[in-house]
């Protein structure tokens, strides 16, 4: 039997995105700029919208795949998928399964996809709908909310810190994941923190949100949606810009990852000790060969952990290789989210990592990496399922 | 081991077992004083959060046991920015997370009475203290922990 893969089967061949909005501000309809993001995708790949037959996204999108293909007139729609689980865990995983779809036969044109639009629906990740402002609260977080556990950051930041407890690792390493996100956004007009940089003196002055968490250690809340359009490596050939191929893809969860009350049995963890190993499996790579990185910022201490996951550095070493100058694009050892990211760009939820790593492998981004046949996304560290994704050019198959 | 006032003030959600009554041995072991934790009878398999499965034998309907209420710190958060209304007032406090080495290592979340702004060291051993709250509806105990 044949290999089964992902690899140079499927292409990104467009990418789009609206105007990145700090929280509430957006002037549209949450559905509306799901629309303008993938009519910019299929802008971008020279493709009429009609070709598109299938649509995937991730963290139960709002935006319906068949009122999509309603509001878009599509002759058809056949692909319609949907990662399970919340938070940016899916964001690789929603582009695999796109791309499963195309490989398999099941589609040809999918369109993947994250919109939001939090000041319309209530703040993502915030307590809300059943049990925010309910009396009563059972399940998961019954056994945090009680102790004041609440807040994503809260949620996390005991993983985090029993980290640094193991491997030693400095507050400085978190503030370089920091830095770097908010030096990139300078060079980058899309960010919301575009013309708003961020230095050592400022990250140590900003407060506290939950220790070991600064102000500047937690990702932002925006408005904005961004897509990109998948096709198979021989359709791909025929479209306006160079194809972006997937190398490798992942998800999924080590052993009862993610159960109840914090009773992970790997708890010190960003949740890619199983899934990183598969992604460079299928894509017949390792960390060596990824020469830039875009790794999803919750909190940056997810980013500690999940680059040592991926092989990047061993844990003890953490405090050596997360310095600035290491992470920048303009002659760093490993460039990280160079648009700026979670922290800078914007926060939609992760997938604006996802377009900056095709720029990054067609070379265009406002902070060009060297090295950039092969780009390395991470999604949601953390929670439970999380994914990633190699994305490459034609060179590397 | 009873105390008459709560460490966060009154308002959080008050925690109650699933429809399905999965944890409702422990909201109610909680309520008499007394911890209870899963242990699966026919492996000897230790089990928290609750499930109907045991994750290692697979046999069902687990059994509640009662443990002592003692273990040590194995992470924890000092909590700055209020995100609850009930808690404008009430940072910085402090959660934990325990492990039980006694009951096969499992885990809970409290907070670590006494000053919020205290060193906390990882490794440090805790007691557990029952923080009764009988004048919620319906009336609820959490299982709050201390320095010896």
């Amino acid at each position: 039997m044949t290999a089964r893969t992902l690899r140079g089967k499927v292409a990104v061949v467009g990418i789009g995105e609206t105007t990145y909005y700090k929280h509430g501000q957006s002037p549209d309809a949450e559905f509306k700029l799901a629309l303008q993001a993938i009519l910019a995708a299929c802008a971008d790949a020279g493709i009429h919208p009609h070709r598109i037959d299938g649509f995937a996204s991730y963290s139960d999108d709002r935006s319906d795949a068949t009122r999509l293909a309603v509001a878009l007139g599509l002759p058809r729609l056949r692909s319609a998928t949907m990662q399970w689980g919340g938070g940016g865990g899916g964001c690789c995983a929603a582009v695999a399964n796109g791309a499963a779809a195309i490989a398999t036969g099941q589609a040809d044109c999918v369109v993947v996809f994250r919109s939001l639009a939090q000041g319309q629906h209530g703040r993502f990740g915030q307590a809300s709908g059943a049990g925010a402002a309910a009396a009563t609260i059972s399940g998961e977080r019954s056994y945090l909310a009680p102790y004041g556990v609440i807040s994503p950051p809260q949620r996390f930041a005991m993983r985090v810190q029993r980290y640094m407890h193991d491997h030693g690792v400095r507050q400085e390493a978190l503030r370089a994941i920091a830095l770097a996100s908010y030096h990139h956004a300078q060079n980058n007009p899309r960010a919301v923190m575009h013309g708003k940089p961020l230095d050592a003196a400022k990250y140590d002055a900003s407060r506290w949100i939950v220790e070991p968490f600064h102000l500047f250690d937690c990702c932002m809340e925006n408005d904005g949606a961004a897509a990109l359009v998948l096709m198979d490596a021989e359709r791909a050939a025929d479209c306006a810009q160079k194809p972006v191929f997937l190398l490798g893809a992942a998800a999924g969860s080590g052993e009862r990852f993610g159960s109840t009350a914090h009773n992970s049995t790997a708890y010190a963890s960003a949740n890619f000790g199983t899934v990183a190993p598969e992604l460079y499996r299928m894509a017949g790579l390792g960390p060596k060969d990824v020469g830039v990185v875009q790794a999803y910022e919750n909190f940056t201490g997810g980013v500690l952990m999940a680059l040592a996951e991926h092989g990047f550095f061993a844990p003890e070493e953490a405090n050596d290789f997360l310095t600035l100058d290491n992470l920048v694009a303009q002659g760093g050892r490993l460039p990280l989210n160079t648009s700026g990211g979670n922290l800078a760009e914007c926060y939609i939820h992760g997938f604006e990592l996802l377009l900056e790593a095709v720029r990054q492998v067609r070379g265009t981004s406002t902070n060009q990496a060297q090295r950039n046949d092969v780009a390395l996304v991470v999604g949601g560290p953390m929670v439970s399922p999380v994914s990633d994704l190699l994305l490459g050019s034609a060179n590397v198959l | 081991m009873h105390s008459e006032s709560s460490y966060l003030p009154a308002g959080l959600p008050v925690p109650v077992a699933e429809p399905d009554g999965l944890s409702a041995p422990y909201w109610g072991g909680l309520q008499q004083g007394r911890l209870l934790v899963q242990r699966c009878a026919s492996c000897g398999c230790w089990q928290f959060g609750p499930e109907w499965i045991c994750h290692r034998c697979h046999a069902f309907d687990p059994a509640w046991v009662e443990v002592a209420p003692e273990g040590r710190i194995y992470s924890f958060e000092r909590v700055w920015h209020p995100v609850h209304p009930a808690l404008k007032e009430r940072c910085p406090y402090l959660a934990v997370l325990v492990e039980l080495p006694h009951a096969g290592n499992v885990r809970m979340v409290g907070n670590l009475l006494g000053d919020p702004r205290q060193e906390v060291s990882i490794g440090a051993e805790v007691t557990g203290v029952f923080e009764h709250h009988p004048q919620a509806a319906p009336p609820y105990s959490l299982l709050q922990w201390r320095l010896p």
